[in-house]
């Protein structure tokens, strides 16, 4: 009997040697004679007990990890291959808890299907979507994506549906699909997993967008500090043409659609999207003033629908299994799910999937299960380097876009990176304005030379030199920028700089406010 | 000493720009797949290769500097043998890549963007690779490692080229 083992091939599980553990049961598996079939499948985003190693039984899939190549022959002495006893054994992988007490929707196939193969991808109710879709009127597709509430998860939360509706109705000769895949935010990953783990999704979302649309070509722009995902999803691309489900007659429908992979050049503020369609058209990744819309003059000045990885891979579900199903997750204004990445000082970092409305506090604890360090943690930087520092005061808030607006903050990409009480928050607040000198693609003022004079004001303050008032002096710089910008990259950096200033003023040398009124 | 370290060259170099030129000109928004895949074929995109591209793409020779410079990625000199990768951003910096950064300098002798002592490693900051929850990390060439320590980095330095 064919004994089938799954070892992940997400970069995830590769940075800590899971080539060298396929390799490993490989080698191990024919010295001993047994019928093992190795399948890469992506990461189930459980990424402190990777390289896991799953086998399939009668009951399930059972999970080891995290597995060495030294553990492999003693994994097939206990009966890896029906899921027996070792130190490694971690149970069925289903009921691993971080697991099942996630609402997967988006990330339902993730690390469960080999990514490259669209006969998985199908038994799995890949493509239900598109089929769907072709059913029905355009305006019915884009009306689904409107009814479901999708916003957009690549941190501006725009509803989804309103820029599909815009694409829809300008008339051109030619309109185009693009997908920001230039995932930058440190803490998020969620993009590249799904490059990466389930590319199919993507390209399925992207496909039924050019149906709604009446786009016939799409470009994923990819940054190049991802090259396992770029791989992936050019493999899947030219499977899915091999299949019919992308070319000059998708599905037999009549209906044309192309898909492209563009590689970015180590330009974070390219995840702007007009600076991302500068840069697609083969210039400097400059930021454009809107209006126009990228909707009505966009890609070579044609109407463009720009969404984010997770929006677009979000949009299968939502047409397989109707607008409502997903809204019906949620709470408020935000509807559905939120790819959710524990990120930095955490002790069971990964991909946590939850319906809106959960507490960072359960995130950090119940899911991740405190600091990597055992240290109480400090703060916590939601929604990337342009997200607010949040003190545990903060952590009740359930998440959902509104609430987290009004508290300073933004939930981004759903990345959090957690600091313990070793983080000194005046030298992030210094980082996140040199991070913003380092990238700012120089159109703004506020943002081009707003960075430079901040890092050189944090300097001060640090130094105490005339603190109190280059205290003054840095508030208003970050007004300045907040209100200034062109773009979120000015326009945010001081999210990260205000909050790390009001909520910690100890670590700027400065008295809490409550302290100077006394 | 660091005349060995340059990636070897596989075809004069004139002729492989002009067979990416070709097989690429005429795409809508070439110049960046074009500057790629110059880069990975020479290690770098030299400057006397501008007039060519721009002539290509027709731009003006600004222009296509201007491009080639805006960006992190490419480069216009030749980088060592081997390009280590360090990131730098938020979530590496809370598990001690600020450490690791400055022990990478020490090991290899060099600081950010510089060559290592021995002309190996090229060494540059990362601002995430996706890895944010098994920080620190780090890439050498295309290789990507996670919960990188000192020692783990000296050991994948002497695996990748041999150190001091």
């Amino acid at each position: 009997m064919t004994i089938t083992v799954y070892v992940p091939r997400d970069s995830a599980a590769l940075a800590v040697g899971a080539d060298r553990v396929a390799r490993a049961i490989e080698q191990q598996a024919s010295a001993r004679k047994l019928d093992v079939k190795i399948v890469r499948n992506g990461s189930r985003g459980l990424f402190w007990l990777e390289p896991m190693v799953e086998v399939q039984t009668p009951e399930g899939r059972v999970a080891y990890g995290p597995v060495t190549p030294a553990d492999v022959p003693s994994l097939l002495d206990t009966g890896l291959y029906n899921g027996g006893a070792h130190p490694l054994y971690l149970g069925l992988t289903e009921e691993i808890p971080y697991l099942k007490n996630q609402e997967r929707l988006t990330f339902a196939r993730m690390g469960i299907t080999d990514p490259l193969s669209i006969a998985d991808y199908e038994a799995h109710e890949g493509y239900a979507g598109l089929r769907a879709a072709l059913q029905m009127a355009p305006d019915a597709v884009v009306q689904a994506v409107l009814d479901s509430g999708l916003r957009g998860r690549g941190g501006a939360a725009f509803p989804a549906g309103i820029k599909w509706k815009t694409v829809a109705g300008t008339s051109a000769t030619q309109k185009y699909i693009v997908c920001n895949a230039d995932e930058g935010d440190s803490g998020t990953f969620s993009d590249r997993m799904t490059m990466e783990g389930d590319p199919f999704m993507l390209i399925e979302g992207m496909t039924i967008a050019g149906i709604a649309t009446g786009a016939t070509r799409g470009y994923i722009y990819v940054r190049s500090e991802y090259p396992h995902a770029i791989a992936a999803l050019n493999a899947a691309i030219a499977n899915a043409e091999a299949a019919g489900y992308l070319g000059a007659d998708v599905l037999g429908s009549g209906r044309a659609f192309w898909l492209e992979v563009r590689k970015g050049a180590g330009s974070y503020v390219c995840g702007e999207e007009t600076a991302l369609l500068e840069s697609i058209e083969g210039k400097r990744g400059i930021v454009r003033a809107k209006p126009p819309l990228p909707a009505i003059t966009g890609l070579f000045g044609k109407p463009t629908l720009i969404n984010n990885v997770i929006t677009l891979a979000s949009v299968p579900i939502i047409l397989a299994r109707g607008a409502t199903f997903y809204r019906d997750y949620g709470v408020g204004r935000s509807r559905g799910t939120l790819p959710l990445q524990l990120a930095g000082n955490i002790k069971r970092g990964g991909l946590v999937e939850k319906a809106f409305g959960v507490t960072l506090r359960e995130l950090l604890y119940d899911f991740g299960g405190g600091s990597a360090s055992g240290r109480p943690i400090k703060a916590v930087q939601m929604g990337g380097p342009l997200g607010a520092y949040l003190p545990e005061s903060q952590w009740d808030t359930p998440l959902d876009y509104e609430a987290y607006a009004a508290m300073g903050g933004t939930l981004g990409h759903g990345g959090m990176v957690v600091h313990d009480d070793t983080a000194d928050l005046s030298k992030l607040a210094r980082y996140a304005m040199e991070f913003c000198a380092i990238e700012s693609c120089g159109k703004c003022t506020p943002c081009r030379i707003g960075s430079t004079r901040g890092v050189e004001v944090i300097d001060k303050i640090r130094a105490n030199q005339n603190r109190p008032q280059q205290v003054i002096l840095l508030r208003d710089l970050c007004d300045t920028m907040v209100n200034g910008s062109l773009c979120a990259m000015g326009g945010m950096t001081p999210f990260p700089v205000l909050s790390a200033l009001n909520h910690f003023p100890d670590d700027f040398g400065i008295a809490p406010p409550d302290r100077q009124a006394a | 000493m660091t005349e060995l370290a340059e990636r070897p060259r596989a075809q004069d170099p004139q002729a492989a720009i002009a067979a990416i030129l070709q097989r690429r000109a005429q795409e809508p928004g070439a110049l960046l797949p074009i500057l790629h895949d110059i880069q990975d074929t020479l290690g770098h995109v030299p400057a006397d290769a501008v007039t060519a591209i721009a002539d290509a793409v027709n731009l003006s020779r600004a222009e296509v500097h201007g491009v080639i410079t805006y960006y992190h990625h490419f480069r216009s000199e030749p980088a060592a043998r081997h390009v280590v990768h360090i990131c730098r951003a938020e979530a590496c910096q809370s598990m001690g890549a600020d450490a690791l950064v400055e022990h990478a300098q020490n090991h290899l002798g060099c600081a950010l963007h510089g060559r290592s002592k021995n002309g190996e490693f090229t060494l540059e900051p990362a601002y995430c690779l996706g890895l944010c929850a098994s920080s620190p990390a780090m890439m050498i060439d295309d290789e990507l490692h996670a919960r990188v320590t000192p020692r783990a980095f000296d050991a994948l330095i002497a695996q990748a080229g041999g150190a001091q």
